[in-house]
């Protein structure tokens, strides 16, 4: 049983057609990776996933979307903004509770950048500024995640243990990537998108890199 | 040349000014003009600072009703920026700030008389006017994407604090500091209506002739001014919003009677007060329209045009006095200070000394005018200069200045001009309160007359003429694709 059933998804950017009309479905335990060249749709196709789940997704977007004047505490802190009340998040942006700063704590630990929690986000490089917006997409604890992109700025062994921290924390995914060799790895699926359409649609164990060259 | 817009628009503004001049009435009327400003300037070289003991109170009380009128119109103004998108908001804003802090005074003095309440209110409410329409233009520039990012359901309060206020947070900072040393300012002129600030002891001085004291006292304005960064600080600042309150002074007492009879007897047109009839109040307002509003309305427009053009040419004489494009260190230190001064001085303060010294007429109120905004945008395009990267062998002189400069910051100069258009016009209208027959002294004349009724209605026109020219200047800058940011 499909836990998603996406049909006629379309997307026009000044009256082009750029994405679609695709269908396809999306199984609970699914980490697909969705590949191809750039201006593709891969970001169009994100976002369109985005407005059809939200409640139910936690989204890195390419741009990341972080605050530049907020520490990194408060950033990922925003995953979780729904659950407390407004006087909770008024205390919290002068003065963070004790076992907040410890949950965020320990997954900046997992992405080993503990020492940045208080470092205002402008001041990050591209790669941890990546891995704050992985860590607020986690902290988010969404069952589904969309990301754009999410390592392209993080080095080789840096980007496999994001990559399998992020299948460890959510329980679905579906994250656009250009490393052909990282998304056989990691995914379970891979779904190559050309001029907007679905190219290839196939479990990660019965394709090779070669397949995916096709697309590019 | 004339195939650029922008040039054709300077020279079409140029011609309108040269045409005011010829009907304008620009005269040094005093005997011994030349005499009188050496002695000034001889005043402020041997300031006096301890004729009275009034100055120092005189100048804590300008910072006290600064800090409290700023900060009473940033917390009214934020919280009218949150709703600045619905229309009424944004007309009742533009009205609010279109009248100019001493009409306000003089309103609130009316009755609440020499209350510190007149002095706070004729402060915050044309600020609140101000600061909303800022402060919403700032907010709408925040980075949207970390507020789509949020989950669903986060409270709009909770967004609003992470997601908008952060982002922003360093430029409401700047441009409240900015509006802090323009409410200094504001502070220090409503002296000139009777409030215990720096204005009032700078009348008293000199219309007694006693110029060392005045030099004195502008002197203090200056460093009190100029060291704002040194004593305004993130962490003293609370401490002075609780105080400042305290150091407004007692006043007189408030007769509400005064209040009640105001607003039910003394601004209601007095052919309606007195029952006359309709037949009667035409004659009034047709009346009041030929004999105060229109030559109000003329010399108010013929002034504020000259007052235009000349601050557009000192400000393009003075940017290269602090442009790191010519000269050396000791010019630019001199022109610095030249232009710190000019741009810190209120042109109403410019305005009366120069009608002290050269008697009644257009000329002061222009060269004050000028000398203020053209301080300002000096300043600021001559800053824009410091960034320019030229060529190496590029000319220098006069042709870097014509071919190199100008051509460059040409755009941001007419910005910054037709940005300042309504503000020049804003102040033409209240220098009428020194004796210039603009809107200002109609206002003024109609107040000693206790015809409040008159009064009022002058100053409707006076908004409605500044709201008029904004949204001509917004036009104009639309037309031309001038962009700024509203910090000068």
């Amino acid at each position: 049983m499909a836990e998603f059933d996406f049909q006629g998804l379309t997307a026009s950017f000044n009256g082009e057609r750029v994405i679609g009309p695709l269908s396809f479905q999306v199984h609970r335990g699914d980490h697909i990776g969705l590949v191809g060249k750039s201006g593709a749709g891969k970001s169009t196709l994100i976002r369109l996933l985005y407005d059809r789940l939200e409640a139910k997704a936690a989204l890195v977007p390419q741009a990341l979307g972080l605050v530049n004047a907020l520490p990194v505490f408060h950033n990922v802190f925003m995953g979780q903004l729904d659950r407390h009340s407004a006087w909770y998040n008024a205390v919290t942006l002068v003065r963070p509770f004790r076992k907040d700063r410890e949950a965020v704590r320990l997954l900046l630990e997992e992405l080993a950048i503990p020492e940045k929690q208080w470092a205002p986000a402008a001041s990050l490089s591209g790669g941890q500024r990546q891995r704050v917006a992985i860590a607020r997409a986690v902290y988010r604890q969404a069952p589904v995640l969309l990301a754009d992109e999410p390592i392209s700025a993080l080095d080789g062994p840096m980007a496999q243990q994001v990559m399998a921290m992020l299948t460890k924390h959510f329980s679905t995914s579906i994250v656009a990537m250009h490393d052909v060799d990282l998304a056989l790895a990691h995914c379970t699926r891979i779904i190559g998108i050309q001029n907007g359409q679905i190219a290839l649609d196939a479990p990660a164990s019965e394709i090779a890199a070669a397949d995916i060259a096709t697309l590019y | 040349m004339l195939a650029y817009p922008t040039v054709r628009t300077s020279f079409l503004f140029l011609a309108i000014a040269l045409a005011g001049l010829l009907v304008a009435d620009i005269a040094i009327t005093t005997s011994n003009p030349w005499q009188d400003l050496g002695r000034f300037f001889l005043g402020v070289a041997t300031p006096n600072f301890f004729s009275t003991e009034g100055l120092f109170t005189a100048l804590l009380r300008t910072v006290a009703f600064a800090f409290v009128g700023v900060t009473l119109g940033s917390i009214c103004g934020f919280l009218l920026a949150l709703i600045y998108r619905f229309l009424p908001v944004r007309i009742f804003c533009a009205f609010i700030r279109a009248i100019h802090e001493l009409f306000w005074a003089l309103i609130f003095l009316q009755f609440f008389g020499f209350h510190p309440l007149t002095g706070v209110l004729a402060i915050a409410i044309p600020y609140a006017g101000i600061f909303a329409k800022v402060y919403s233009e700032i907010l709408e520039q925040a980075d949207p994407e970390p507020a789509r990012l949020l989950p669903p359901g986060t409270h709009a309060f909770a967004a609003f604090l992470y997601a908008r206020i952060p982002d922003c947070w360093a430029q409401l900072r700047t441009y409240t500091a900015y509006r802090l040393e323009c409410g200094l300012r504001s502070s220090a002129i409503l002296g000139f209506v009777g409030l215990p600030t720096l204005g009032f002891y700078l009348e008293a001085s000199f219309s007694q002739g006693q110029y060392s004291d005045a030099g004195a006292m502008l002197i203090l304005f200056y460093v009190l001014i100029a060291t704002i960064p040194l004593w305004v600080r993130p962490r003293l600042l609370p401490a002075y919003v609780v105080a400042a309150p305290f150091f407004l002074g007692e006043g007189l007492p408030i007769v509400w009677g005064n209040v009640k009879r105001f607003f039910t007897e003394d601004i209601i047109p007095s052919p309606i007060r007195k029952g006359e009839g309709l037949a009667e109040l035409s004659g009034w307002m047709s009346d009041l329209m030929i004999n105060e509003a229109l030559p109000g309305i003329w010399n108010t427009v013929v002034l504020t045009q000259i007052a235009l053009v000349a601050t557009g040419i000192l400000s393009l004489l003075a940017f290269p006095l602090i442009s790191n494009h010519f000269g050396g260190p000791v010019r630019r230190t001199s022109g610095h200070i030249f232009l710190v001064i000019a741009r810190s001085t209120p042109e109403y303060i410019l305005a009366y000394i120069l009608l002290q010294l050269w008697g009644p007429s257009m000329l002061p109120a222009v060269v004050a005018l000028a000398l203020h905004n053209g301080g300002i945008i000096g300043h600021l395009i001559g800053r824009q200069t410091n960034t320019l990267q030229l060529r190496p062998d590029a000319p220098t002189g006069f042709a870097r200045y014509s071919w190199e400069l100008v051509p460059r910051v040409y755009h941001s100069f007419l910005a910054f001009l037709f940005y300042r258009w309504e503000i020049i016009m804003r102040e033409t209208a209240i220098l009428g309160i020194l004796g210039i027959y603009t809107l200002g002294f109609y206002v003024d004349s109609a107040i000693q007359n206790i015809r409040f009724d008159r009064a009022m209605v002058l100053i409707l026109i006076t908004a409605l003429l500044n709201i008029g020219i904004d949204a001509l200047g917004r036009h104009i800058r639309r037309k031309l694709a001038l962009q700024t940011m509203p910090t000068c």
